[in-house]
This record gives structure tokens, sequence and C-alpha cells, in this order.
């Protein structure tokens, strides 16, 4: 029998109950959607963490303060241990060997208003020098502030590449002033060019200040005129020599901030009020998060196939015995039981592989639309698609294979018999 | 009747079916001969064994000893595949409640042995054209797209005899082809199948109607699972 005549029939039999036929494959649909959806879910979160990887340039040791009285004993006085302060950072800078660039970072969300424009809850960040090298970002137009502009709190400012066509437009940004908050006059020296977004952070629509405009005049911290300015969070960059053979390690630098470090602080390495982690500590926990989302996606995923797979069994066995009067007649006029298998196997073939080619469809139809509504990032993978579809053939022909030879099995009389 | 070839040459045929501890003998050593061109009645009372023949005769079945030789080739023990082979290539099947596959047109339903049918070199066009010449042939050249339940009882009959004929089989079966026909209807299938014999159809029917048996050239009647007598009907002659 010519394979084209056999899928003819089935074809012809799967149109004879059509919604019938849509509903079993609603399974397969649902199955090979959801792969491709969850896959590109898992894919565009890895892409977003890659992508926010290398954008934050490499080589980089987080020093954080840490507040949480958890590693606190009781009885133990919390006095000593005031955070980081902002001093910690030059310190680190000065006295560590392999530290190319410290960076600091304080942000303040305000209003913002230049001319006759006004903007609403733009993020104010206050940095330091080497922050340009540090997270790789060029100035397109003007000049990035220096360290001796920071020390004396000068009143500058400088702006991401959105931030500055919002305020601005084509009129040239430079020595404009901008009022931030109520009072706060800042001219503005420079423009980043685009850096586009890098993970979630749109880095293009921020407003750059020097860290001690931040600290001065946007935060109220009375604290801070004895103890220093407060900050969360140090980025230490270090050279390219560290980790090259011969020279010291990675480890080294890190343990040498923590001696410092503690001795500023006057705290025991045991009982730190900081907390160091690198860029590599970070890609390895967000990694290890994804790739366990990622298989609990895939398990999810082929639960659903494989539920599909059985809803096919299921129709196949009821229609064998619902047309077991017809398969009676088709042996009687001189199928085979090979004749018989085929047929059946052909017709729950279709169903996967129709429903599969569907579920691809919605699959990335879904995608998009799943990406577009909660904002989180999808990316349809190739491969995917391929293996979606590739398993919902594989589906179709285990699962159809059972019913398919419960009709090439049964005898012509018998089945001429029923009613 | 004339020197013509045996198309049937059944020798001794025994059935005997297990019915869990009790032993079933549906037939008890038939020997039945039908020549090429004969049209045969086959009559019995229920029991007798007529359906279990009817099984065997139609390569359905093999007996369970004896020898059936149908149009000079022993299969008596075929396999499934090779008996499915002789179905469609050399028999043709009526049936009492047509069979007709449902919700499939009436060309559809004649092309199905053509469909089947390994050895035909026709193309899908002429095995359509050949499946219209056989359904114009039985006087429906005007239903041909027509599905089974648009029909009527003696015009479904019609399209089964059509299936039944289109691979050109040696031996025609009917198994009471008139069964589920009024009375008028069930004439007009009677003439049509006698049309067939006098072409030189081979027929072989099973009925328990002696009316419509009285249309063959000889009733052979089974009594216990043997044949019990032989009777020419005299009148239908070739």
């Amino acid at each position: 029998m010519k394979p084209i005549k056999v899928i003819r029939i089935a074809w012809l039999a799967l149109m004879k109950n059509k919604i019938r036929s849509l509903l079993t494959m609603l399974g397969i649909i649902i199955g090979v959607s959801a792969v491709i959806i969850m896959i590109a879910i898992s894919a565009g979160t890895e892409r977003s963490i890659q992508e926010a990887i290398t954008g934050l340039g490499s080589n980089l040791i987080y020093v954080q303060a840490s507040m949480g009285s958890a590693r606190m004993g009781p009885g133990q006085s919390q006095s000593s241990s005031g955070g980081l302060v902002y001093e910690d950072a030059f310190a680190i800078a000065d006295q560590i060997n392999g530290v190319a660039g410290v960076v600091v970072e304080q942000s303040s969300t305000q209003n913002i208003k230049a001319g006759n424009i006004s903007l609403e809850s733009i993020m104010i960040m206050g940095t330091t020098a080497d922050f340009p090298s540090v997270r790789d970002m060029g100035i397109a137009s003007g000049r990035y502030f220096t360290k001796y502009e920071i020390d004396r709190t000068t009143p500058i400012a400088v702006l991401g590449s959105s931030l500055a066509d919002e305020l601005f437009g084509d009129q040239d940004p430079f020595g404009q002033t901008i009022i931030v908050g109520d009072n706060v006059r800042l001219t503005v020296v420079g423009v980043f060019e685009e850096k586009g977004m890098v993970g979630e952070v749109d880095y293009d629509s921020r407003l750059y200040t020097p860290i001690t405009i931040v600290l001065e005049k946007m935060t109220d911290n009375l604290l801070s005129k004895f103890k220093g300015d407060k900050v969360r969070l140090i980025y230490v960059e270090v050279d390219e020599t560290v980790g090259v053979e011969g020279e010291r390690t990675l480890e080294d630098v890190i343990y040498q901030i923590e001696l410092l470090l503690a001795r500023r602080h006057d705290v025991t390495l045991e009982e730190p009020d900081f907390m160091i982690t690198t860029q590599q500590d970070i890609i390895t926990t967000r990694e290890s998060t994804t790739a366990a989302f990622r298989s609990l996606l895939a398990w999810v995923a082929g639960v659903s196939l494989i539920v599909g797979g059985i809803g096919i069994m299921n129709i196949m066995l009821v229609s064998v015995t619902e047309r077991t009067r017809e398969i009676g007649i088709r042996q009687s006029v001189g199928a085979t039981p090979n004749d018989i298998r085929w047929q059946f196997l052909t017709e729950a073939l279709l169903l996967s592989l129709i429903g599969g080619l569907i579920g691809v469809v919605a699959g990335i139809v879904g995608s998009w639309v799943f990406g577009q509504v909660s904002g989180m990032r999808t990316v349809i993978v190739a491969s995917s698609v391929l293996m979606a579809f590739g398993s919902a053939a594989t589906v179709g022909v285990f699962f159809g294979y059972y019913p398919a030879n419960q009709a090439a099995q049964l005898d012509p009389i018998e089945a001429l018999r029923y009613e | 009747m004339n020197e013509n070839k045996a198309i049937i040459d059944g020798q001794d045929l025994t059935m005997i079916y297990q019915m869990g501890k009790i032993e079933v003998r549906a037939l008890n050593g038939a020997s039945i001969q039908v020549k090429e061109g004969e049209f045969v009645a086959i009559m019995g009372p229920s029991g007798s064994g007529k359906s279990t023949l009817m099984n065997i005769l139609g390569c359905l079945m093999s007996p369970t000893s004896g020898k059936y030789f149908l149009d000079g080739e022993d299969v008596s023990s075929l396999n499934k595949v090779e008996l499915a082979r002789i179905r469609n290539q050399k028999l043709g099947f009526i049936f009492q409640n047509y069979n007709l596959l449902a919700r499939t047109p009436a060309l559809e339903n004649v092309i199905l042995p053509l469909f089947y049918n390994q050895t035909s070199l026709l193309l899908d066009d002429e095995q359509r054209e050949k499946a219209v010449r056989v359904l114009e042939a039985v006087g429906l050249s005007d239903r041909i797209h027509h599905e089974p339940q648009e029909l009527s009882g003696g015009q479904q009959q019609r399209v089964s005899i059509a299936r039944a004929l289109v691979n050109d089989p040696v031996m025609v079966l009917a198994d009471e082809p008139t069964g589920n026909l009024d009375s008028k209807s069930g004439k007009e299938i009677m003439e049509l199948l006698k049309d067939l014999h006098r072409e030189g159809k081979t027929i072989v029917m099973v009925t328990h109607d002696p009316n419509i048996a009285a249309y063959t050239d000889r009733t052979i009647h089974l009594l216990d699972g043997k044949v019990h007598r032989e009777v020419m009907n005299g009148k239908g002659g070739s």
C-alpha cells in the first residue's frame, strides 16, 4: 500500500471526528508549546544574566555591608560595626596591591527639572572617578568628573543618553543647569554613550553625579557627620596581573581587603560586618539557579507531553473499539494485519504531528506574548522547537503503537460480528 | 454440468471450537465441490455449520483439519497475511447487513478492495474509473457519491455487490444477501446475482429461504456439520 494513500485514509478518518481529533491534539499542543515557552523563558533569563555580566566589566569584587545581626552573638555590642563607609573605598584603593580601580555607588531617586521640562523619579547615581572604566561606559560628549571634583563636592552631572534626549532634545546639554529635588543645582558636563539595557538595568536613563553630592545633599544621616558616610556597596576592579601565573591570586587580594576592613571597622575576620563576593560567585549562583529552574520547567513540560500522549492512546483505544466493524470490513476485503496497524499508527502519528505543528506555532507566539505581557525576556531556541516537535512525534508512535497493534490483531470474523 | 475446473474443493473439512471444557464440532467432515461458473446455495438449520463453512470458504478462518483448495490453491494452512491476500484477490463478499463503511461515499466503498490489492497495476484514476464502471453495472450510476445512510437497503446491497466484483474475484460469497430486504428489493438483488451468474461468475450463497435457494443451480443441505444431501434445482441452467 502506498504511504500517501495510508495518510489519506488516516486523514479522512480524523476529519470524520473533527472535534474529537482537535481535543485529542490539545494535550500535544499544550505539551509542545509548554516546552518551547518554558525554554524560551529560561534562555531569556540566561541571556540577561550573561549580558549583565559582560556589561559590568570583568574582574570585579563586590564589597557589601552586612548589617544583619545574624552573625552577632548574644550580648555582643553592635556599636563598633558601622558597616561600610565611603572612606573604606579609598583605603582599599590606596593600600591594596593589585587593585585597578574602586567605585562606590550611592543612589537616590529624585524628581528633576531642566528649563521647563520636569521628570519624576529619576535615578541619581552618585559615583566615583573610576566608574566609566570599571563599568565600561564611554563618554559621547563632554567629560566625566575627576577625583578632585568629587572631593570638592562639585555640583556637576553626566547624563545617560536617553535622559539627555528627554531633557534637552536636540539642544546641546553641555553647561545647562538641572535642578534635582528642591534645591540642588547641577551643571551638565558630559553625556554617556548609549549603553542599552544591561540585564534589567537601564543605564541610559540615569543621572550621574559625584558621590559626595548624593551623600551630602540627598541623604540625611546625622551619624555620617561622626562616623563617615555609609555606603552599601563598593566595587573593586582588580588589575590584569591578578590571577596570572606567578602573581598574586584573586584570593590574596580578597584576603588583603578583608584584613584591611576588619582593622578599620575593629571587627574580627570570624565576625565581619561586611561581605565580599566576586563576580564569579554571582555568576555561579545565578547559573545554578537558572539550571534548577530550567530542569524544573523541562520536567513540567515533559510531563505534559506524556499526558498528551496518554490522551492520544486513550482516544485511539476508544477509536479501535468503536471502529471494530470497520476493521472487520477492511479485513474481509483483504487488509492484512500490517495494513490495519499502519492505518491506526498513521492516525496517531498525524494527530501528534499536526498537534506538534500547532504547538510549535502556539509556542512561538506564546513566548512572544508572554514576553510582552510579563516584561520577562524570552528567547526562542531553535533546538527546543526541534526537540519539542521530535518528542511529539515520538510520543505519537509510542502511544499509538499499542492501540494500532490491538486493531491489527482483531479476528476478522469477530470484528465483522461486532455491533 | 460441464467439465469446468473446480473453484472450491473442500475435502473432509472439520472445525472444532473449544468452548471452555466443551468441544464443539461445528463442522464434522464436510466435503464440498463447486465448479467454475456454478451458482450454488448452502442451506441448513441453525447449528448445522453453514456459517462456519462460509467462514472457511471465505478464507476468514482455517479449518481444524481437512483440505481446502480454492481455484487450485491449497489455502487450508495459510497464515493471516496470505489469507488476506486470497480474500482480496480471489473472493468477493456480500453480507446480509451490507457491511459498508459508514459515512463513506459509495465510490470509496467500492474502491476499498483495490486499495488493498498489492498486485494491481491500476493507477488511482484507473481504479476510480473501474469502480465507477462496476457501480454503473449494478445500476447505481446516479448514486456514486452518496453515503450508505442516504441509500435504501437494496441500493446499499448493490454497492456491496459492486465492491465484491471490483477485484474480478474467482468467486462471490453471499451470506443471506436478501435477509434484510423487503421482497421486492430482494427479488431485484437475486435477479442481479442471476445476471452475474449468466455472465459466468461463480457464486456461493448461504440462505435459509427455499425461495431464494431456488434461484440457484444446486442446493447443498448441511446437517450436523456434514453435507446431508445435494439437490439440483434444474431451472438455473447455464
